[in-house]
């Protein structure tokens, strides 16, 4: 199998693995960012440009750099290659023009946005982003947009990531919202607003990396971080049924599917599961879910044993 | 004990004169509430939930002051601006009910710190004492400013280098 270095971290790989996932393979602060690409969804990625990384050698046969960085989620890797992400002066500061370009449009709306605490973005922009804008003109605003009686379209936060199109053409038959319009009229749409009523639509709310496409039956209600994540799972006819309750007290505020370690969805649920079985009787729940100690979702939340606190 | 000691008359004339001394001195106390002592510049006290220059509630209920502060006195809940209420809250979320334990409070200020709408601000106002417990819990009704310029709510010395760069601003933080 090829052996690739990342940051000065061998690892091992099967032939065609791409940089991102032989970095996810490694782990730790050397993973590239990604806003786009999604391990799920077939054809994601290369969009966002936040993945990109220097190839410092090519391969063992052509030790020669790549001329230009790459989009690490769309490179594969080739025996002997070196990388270097975060070791690159170079890789940085292109990522934080991307981030300024990412927020060019966006809205610094956080605090009303229901995304707020778990937002990619958020966190992208904490990390790589500059506190003020040089950006002078009009922001492209819109209309908020009702999907269906379950899901907000908040245009204006949207950062193109098509994630939302290859769920809908991936998890559902017959796709009924994709991007319209061209550059700076690109838009997410469901031409005349035609709702999505297939029974996995919900999970649009799930991939999407900000707040563009919230949870209609969870606006407004309360913050992510003063709610409990909960594994729960209950016995459902369409999907897996396994999701995570975001509790306060013994009320669920919402359902959502659970997310791995870099925010990808691995077990879609149905909108059943998501929007309407909101009764602590529906669900058996398994325990607290693990939580990030560094996620604002951590604060003032004990996730330990109780049993192990003295 | 010999004499002088047993007739106590020395020991009492002592401490009379201790005590006519303290006639001619200055007086520690001051007769509050008709005389108050000066605040220090960094006192805290009763919070006030800002109003912009058009009398719209700054506040949005994001709960991030809810979440710095390290006593868990501060809840809300949120809600949505219908149409029609643009006048009253400035952006499309506000908080309906927004309530601090003032018991709970312990004045740290971490919550003004946290506020990104400049809305929250511990001002020079003493919390009033009472009897019941429950009356400690302070609503929007105790804690938002009015709206006519005598019921605006002064922030204080300490905080006002911020506020003057709002106005300066033209009210917008963004």
């Amino acid at each position: 199998m090829p052996k690739v270095k990342i940051d000065g971290f061998e690892v091992e790989v099967p032939e065609g693995t791409t940089i991102l996932n032989a970095a996810r393979q490694i782990g730790g602060d050397i993973v590239p960012p990604a806003m786009c690409y999604y391990s799920t969804l077939k054809g994601s990625g290369g969009k966002c440009r936040t993945c990109l990384v220097k190839v410092t050698k090519g391969s063992e046969k052509d030790p020669r750099p790549m001329p230009k960085l790459v989009a690490s989620c769309q490179t594969q890797i080739m025996d002997g290659m070196e990388v270097a992400n975060i070791t690159s002066d170079e890789v940085q500061n292109a990522r934080k023009g991307v981030v300024e370009f990412l927020l060019l449009n966006h809205p610094l709306d956080c605090p009303i946005c229901d995304q707020a605490g778990e937002c990619h973005l958020q966190d992208l922009s904490f990390e790589h982003g500059m506190a003020n804008t040089r950006y002078e003109f009009e922001r492209r605003t819109f209309e908020k947009i009702d999907i269906g009686a379950y899901i907000k379209l908040h245009m204006t936060r949207c950062i193109l990531c098509y994630r939302c199109v290859y769920t809908a053409q991936q998890l559902t038959p017959e796709r009924v919202h994709g991007v319209v319009g061209r550059g700076d009229h690109a838009e997410i749409s469901t031409f005349i607003e035609k709702a999505i009523d297939n029974e996995f639509s919900g999970n649009v709310i799930d991939v999407c990396p900000v707040g563009a496409l919230t949870d209609r039956t969870f606006r407004f209600k309360s913050r992510v971080w003063f709610l409990n994540p909960m594994d729960a799972h209950r016995d459902c006819p369409t999907c897996s049924g396994k999701a995570v309750v975001w509790m306060y007290g013994h009320e669920i505020f919402r359902v959502t599917a659970r997310k791995d370690q870099f925010g990808e969805v691995k077990d879609f649920i149905c909108n059943t599961c998501r929007f309407e079985t909101k009764k602590t009787s529906d669900w058996t729940v398994e325990g607290p879910r693990a939580i990030d100690r560094q996620s604002v979702i951590a604060q003032n939340h004990y996730t330990a044993d109780v049993s192990t606190v003295r | 004990m010999n004499f002088w000691e047993r007739i106590y008359l020395p020991a009492i004339l002592k401490g009379m004169w201790i005590t006519l001394k303290h006639f001619f001195r200055k007086k520690n106390t001051v007769n509050y509430p008709d005389v108050k002592r000066p605040f220090a510049p960094v006192w805290r006290g009763w919070h006030v939930l800002k109003r912009d220059d058009q009398g719209r509630e700054r506040c949005t209920a994001c709960g991030l002051c809810a979440v710095a502060c390290p006593a868990e006195a501060i809840t809300m809940t949120a809600a949505e601006r219908e149409k029609g209420e643009e006048k009253l809250y400035r952006e499309e979320k506000y908080a309906a009910v927004y309530e601090i334990n003032m018991l709970r409070c312990i004045f740290c200020g971490l919550c003004e710190e946290a506020c990104p709408k400049e809305a929250i601000f511990l001002t020079d106002r003493i919390v009033p004492s009472d009897y019941v417990r429950q009356s400690f819990v302070f609503g929007k009704d105790l804690l938002v400013e009015g709206t006519e310029p005598e019921k605006r709510i002064d922030v204080s010395k300490r905080q006002k280098h911020i506020q003057e760069k709002i106005w300066a601003a033209g009210g917008v933080t963004q």
